[in-house]
């Protein structure tokens, strides 16, 4: 079973199933005991942690559920959204508010309807629903749950096999956001093109972004997506790219610009694999903070977290509190000890974010060891031609081996091989657990293995992880 | 020798990794000791009749189809040269769209094409995306198979008597109706599937870069040296059961 099930965007098939309008419509009380029962069921049958059973069987049950049950939360709900970083912001959140509010949070990042009604069957007596959502799902889920705040990060091209075109995604959003009610705050990722956008004109909107360039790319990256002027399709000029197509861009043309920003960083330091400063600059005043997480674009994670955090009620100094606590969200920078060897888990998903987690581990000393891990189930996209825009080039060229594992481990070793790496130094090792155990065996006593996996790969290693009795499984970090 | 390759609009048509057939291209071309040349040909900018021995035109979304639809219909007249002179092309995915006469897209625009390929192509609502296999027989009596991913909403209908690229073993292909994919006239083949296409797909690089070749010296197309190709058939065998596994067709 899959953490993150179905490959039909969930908005799509929701709409579907009220057009037929075939389903049973229980009760939500009787539907909830039912959800419950399936989801012990399924967590004893340990058929995967089971985290989205009881949401699935709800929803099924009682379409409407997610927004009868997130309408009883006290302080509302929040929603967060973007192709990269809204595990991760969703959890800087919670790291921030869950000292004090009890939220429902979903926090094993699964994160369409059925996920959110998992979630909430989960809890309770949650006060705040902080939900991370699927970029697709959003509509949906901003209709039932009538969120109070709403994040929305970027937009990049990601398993174009599941969400279709990137455009079809953006409108999906500009239609979410012109539903939303007057008293909703959004807050926005102004240095997005297509993001920035949405908050213009409209009242309770929070802008923010990076102004430093000393930090820019040198140039937009292959992959980069929203090149092109929003109004009159004219290749935007960026004062400073920072990751992807995301910065300071103007149309020479027509003078379409990124938005005024409200919240800013600013003065960035990037401490190698190991943190990042920067000032936090709005109009209250200046506050630098440390992250223990490398990586500008857990700059931007932390922006759009420290945004939304202050809309729900925290003040500066409990923002950046949280935001120095942090560690790391799920299999995102995180650091697993197996005994005298420690794996350091780097989830990659999409051109944007792999490159990014390139351009961390080159400029952090890159290793000479990794193990790739690529599958094509759903979540990971079953179309693997994305890894052919991933700008590996600067990490392979320091790299000295590579197990290349997975079920498309040899399209992987492919990708690596005609980039000009030696096909004699990649071990094609397509089974998950033989390769994490090559690693292992080739990475000194003391020393730390980077495993770069794709979203499957990454819950099928965390799990091999656990049966050895390192980590717990994700369920139970989840509850 | 010299392998002279014109990349037509790389900054627009590049949505499935392209880039990835090109690296294809000239790490095969180098290893048998030839030397490709990547020319980057962007909207406004001349075809030099001549100059190139092997067109590629990418994927792209409708937004950027959009965008580089005049251009590329302003350039047939120049494609047409280059193909009667014997100038082998690749067109994949919107730039296979592209080389036919129309294509009519799903916000209902109707973008002109090139022309060089005997086709037109109207945007369904229903997008096929899957695992795609095909059986092609490019060379008489040398049957091979293709394997790919496919993701279009685009029904390419192909002129009466046109030669499609191959037959759809599993997938939907052209039309998810016709039971055939892409088209192929003489040297010039435009087909739906990316993955990239290349990488998993040896003997179809090696065919362009004989065709390649043949223009270049105008005479046939070498034979070229085999090279160890064990991860590529790997990968082809995995798409290849991908397909037969989950890629689906309309019934």
């Amino acid at each position: 079973m899959q953490a993150q099930p179905s490959g039909v965007p969930c908005a799509t098939r929701a709409a579907a199933n009220y057009a037929q309008d075939v389903r049973p419509r229980l009760p939500l009380s009787v539907g909830l005991v039912v959800a419950r029962a399936a989801g012990s069921l399924s967590r004893l049958s340990r058929a995967g942690g089971g985290t989205t059973v009881p949401g699935k069987v709800l929803t099924y049950l009682s379409p409407p559920a997610v927004g009868q049950l997130s309408a009883r939360l006290p302080l509302g709900s929040a929603l967060i959204s973007a192709t990269n970083g809204k595990t991760t912001t969703a959890a800087m959140v919670a790291e921030i508010l869950g000292a004090r509010v009890r939220l429902a949070h979903n926090s094993a990042g699964a994160n369409l309807m059925s996920g959110i009604a998992s979630t909430l069957v989960s809890v309770r007596d949650a006060e705040l629903g902080l939900f991370e959502v699927d970029e697709a799902a959003l509509p949906e889920v901003a209709r039932q749950v009538r969120p109070r705040a709403i994040a929305l990060g970027n937009l990049f091209r990601d398993q174009l096999d599941r969400y279709g075109e990137l455009e079809l995604l953006a409108q999906r959003w500009r239609r979410a956001v012109g539903e939303l009610g007057d008293e909703t705050s959004l807050i926005v990722n102004g240095d997005d093109p297509q993001v920035g956008d949405l908050g213009r004109g409209r009242e309770r909107t929070i802008v923010y972004g990076l102004d430093d360039p000393r930090q820019a790319a040198p140039a937009l990256q292959h992959a980069a997506d929203s090149k092109w002027c929003l109004r009159c399709g004219t290749p935007y000029a960026y004062a400073a790219a920072y990751v992807g197509h995301l910065g300071e861009y103007r149309c020479p043309a027509c003078g379409h610009a990124r938005p005024h920003l409200d919240l800013v960083a600013r003065s960035i330091e990037l401490h190698g694999l190991e943190a990042v400063s920067f000032d936090l600059v709005d109009e209250q005043g200046v506050t630098r903070v440390r992250l223990r997480l490398p990586g500008l674009y857990n700059v931007y994670n932390a922006l759009a977290a420290a945004a939304l955090s202050a809309e729900l009620g925290a003040s500066r100094d409990e923002v950046r509190e949280g935001l120095e606590r942090f560690t790391a969200a799920f299999g995102r920078f995180e650091r697993l000890p197996m005994g005298d060897r420690t794996v350091l888990m780097l989830l990659i998903k999409n051109p944007a974010g792999a490159n990014e987690v390139v351009r961390t581990l080159v400029a952090g000393g890159a290793p000479s060891l990794a193990v790739i891990a690529l599958n094509d189930g759903i979540a990971d996209g079953r179309d693997v031609s994305w890894i052919w825009d991933v700008d590996f080039e600067p990490l392979l060229d320091r790299l000295e081996r590579i197990v290349a594992t997975g079920d498309r481990a040899a399209e992987l070793a492919l990708r690596c091989k005609y980039a000009g790496f030696d096909e004699r130094a990649i071990e094609v090792v397509p089974d998950l657990a033989r390769a994490l155990d090559r690693g292992l065996q080739l990475t000194a006593v003391g020393g730390e293995l980077f495993v770069i996996p794709t979203y499957t790969a990454m819950l099928g290693l965390r799990r091999i992880v656990a049966d050895r009795g390192f980590v717990r499984p994700y369920w139970e970090r989840a509850a | 020798m010299r392998i002279r390759v014109g990349h037509l609009y790389p900054d627009y048509l590049n949505i499935y990794a392209d880039r990835g057939n090109i690296a294809v291209l000239a790490r095969r071309a180098a290893w048998r000791g030839h030397d490709l040349e990547v020319e980057a040909i962007g909207i406004g900018e001349l075809l030099t009749p001549g100059a190139h021995d092997l067109l590629y035109v990418g994927g792209g979304q409708d937004r950027e189809q959009a965008l580089v639809a005049t251009d590329i219909a302003a350039k047939g007249k120049a494609l047409h040269e280059a193909v009667e002179a014997g100038v082998a092309i690749l067109a994949v995915c919107g730039g296979y769209q592209l080389l036919g006469r129309r294509y009519a897209d799903q916000s209902g625009a109707d973008l002109p094409g090139a022309g060089v390929l005997p086709l037109e192509t109207v945007a369904g609502t229903r997008r096929m995306i899957g695992d795609v296999l095909l059986a092609c027989e490019l060379e008489p009596g040398r049957p091979e198979t293709l394997a790919g991913f496919e993701n279009h909403a685009g029904r390419t209908m192909l002129d009466e008597g046109a030669e499609p690229l191959g037959r759809v073993i599993s997938g939907f292909g052209n039309d998810g109706e016709s039971g055939f994919e892409g088209c192929r006239a003489g040297r010039v083949v435009g087909t739906y599937l990316h993955g990239p296409l290349l990488p998993r797909n040896p003997w179809f690089a090696d065919w362009l870069l004989a065709q390649a070749l043949a223009h270049r010296t105008g005479g046939d197309p070498p034979e070229l040296v085999p090279l160890d190709d064990d991860l590529e058939a790997t990968a082809h065998a995995v798409s290849s059961t991908r397909a037969r596994a989950r890629g689906g067709r309309y019934s």
